[in-house]
């Protein structure tokens, strides 16, 4: 597994190197020959930072932009490390996403979920981890949520996010129906530029418990539900903003109740290749453990 | 209760009638010599700019700096009269993409900055010059 998170940064770090070498070599002409697809022409903040499940977003929101930084005529990659420091669990998650002429966005992240003590207590083993993979697809529809200032219309994409996550005998014991589902989700995502506010609201369709890392649909409900994202975000600055999240998740196990999350966060864009989210998260019980709230630090670095 | 009522409908009327021309923003951007010395920044700021210096290569920039002056004037609400063409119109055959619109408003901020506009004043300004993305770029 860890093999496949350094080749995922190595691939970064040498587009970011190779392209930092294009316009150095065409500096004094103005014309990037060579890495020209890449050309950063959008503006800074404009795509997001990178989510949970690793689409362009907020922290725990998916929104309708495309990652990255490339315009209708460029692309844009960036890849991720996230860290979530809960009290009784820790998360890792690493991913790669690209932008495609700011129309189309695929993303690929990994999540480590370690159960630290708690898979003690369950038997499984201290520190007993739960590995899922998710591939993401994202297409944007209509709107852009930057330009289109003389109207309410939203930004607005479709996208699918295809999750599947290891030991799935033992999600199949707490009583998941599989241990891969697909979400399906619609995101509408608004700049109001005079109020200096970004606003998302996404509906996504899913079966996941926990995100997935407890499998997809459940002995109380096995099938699809209806799910909320929304977040709010005011910019302070080109470079800094602060926002929050809520996103509702389904309740699909007998075993343990799920709650509702949200979160707290600050993004900082230091350029157009590196940024920082810290965040305030709170993802209520998960298991046998209430209260799971603690630190989310995110680091993006793109081309 | 009937002074009420007419009064909520004069305040109707008024909410309905064509937006006049709110020169907030023009006084919160420091009135025309701020403004116009805002414009003439951000003219520097282009010249100076590899991504889009060559646009300029056929353009009177006197005028150009004149015309941006008398167009921010008007966008922010103040008392001027743009004597240019549309937007369309001055920017057709330049085959401008959103990297370079986008080059011009991160000139535009710079100058911004550079003239103590506070961000948000900013924002309330760049707002109102976002959707002339549609007609400025056209490839």
């Amino acid at each position: 597994m860890r093999v496949k998170h350094y080749a995922v940064w190595s691939a970064l770090f040498v587009c970011i190197a190779a392209s930092a070498a294009a316009d150095d070599a065409s500096a004094p002409g103005g014309v990037d020959q060579g890495m020209a697809m890449f050309d950063n022409g959008k503006l800074l903040a404009t795509g997001g930072v990178s989510s949970l499940e690793g689409a362009g977003g907020g922290g725990l929101s998916t929104w309708a932009l495309i990652t990255g930084y490339g315009t209708r005529d460029g692309v844009g990659v960036d890849g991720h490390a996230t860290y979530i420091s809960l009290p009784a669990y820790s998360l890792w998650t690493e991913g790669a996403a690209v932008g495609l002429f700011d129309r189309v966005e695929l993303s690929y992240t990994h999540l480590t979920f370690n159960t630290e003590n708690v898979g003690a207590a369950l038997g499984l083993g201290k520190n007993f981890e739960f590995d899922q993979d998710v591939y993401g697809a994202k297409i944007k529809l209509i709107g852009d949520a930057v330009y289109d200032q003389d109207s309410l219309l939203p930004q607005i994409a479709v996208g699918a996010q295809y999750k599947t996550t290891d030991h799935g005998n033992i999600l199949h014991a707490v009583g998941a129906k599989s241990d891969n589902g697909t979400d399906y989700y619609i995101a509408a995502t608004k700049l109001f530029l005079a109020e200096s506010l970004l606003v998302d609201v996404t509906l996504r369709e899913t079966k996941a418990n926990q995100f997935g890392i407890l499998g997809f649909g459940g002995d109380k409900h096995a099938d699809y539900s209806t799910q909320v994202e929304g977040s709010a975000a005011y910019l302070f600055s080109r470079q800094f903003a602060l926002g929050a999240e809520y996103r509702t998740k389904p309740d699909n196990l007998g075993i343990a109740k799920e709650d509702d999350a949200w979160d707290v966060f600050a993004a900082y864009f230091f350029n157009k290749h590196i940024s920082l989210t810290a965040a305030w998260l709170d993802l209520g019980n998960i298991v046998i453990k209430d209260h799971q709230n603690g630190a989310y630090l995110s680091l993006q670095i793109g081309e | 209760m009937r002074k009420f009522g007419l009064a909520a409908a004069a305040a109707l009327t008024i909410a309905a009638a064509p937006a006049r021309a709110d020169d907030t923003l023009f006084q919160d951007m420091g009135g025309q010599d701020a403004i116009a010395k805002i414009a003439s920044d951000t003219t520097d700021n282009f010249l100076a700019d590899d991504r889009i210096k060559a646009t300029f290569d056929n353009t009177n920039m006197d005028r150009f700096r004149k015309l941006l002056a008398e167009q921010f004037c008007v966008v922010a609400g103040g008392p001027c009269t743009y004597t240019g063409r549309n937007m369309h119109d001055a920017h057709k055959g330049l085959h401008l993409d959103n990297a370079d619109f986008n080059a011009v408003v991160e000139d535009l901020q710079k100058a911004m900055d550079k003239d103590g506009v506070s961000f948000a004043t900013q924002n309330r300004f760049l707002a109102r010059l976002a959707p002339m993305q549609h007609d400025v770029v056209t490839k």
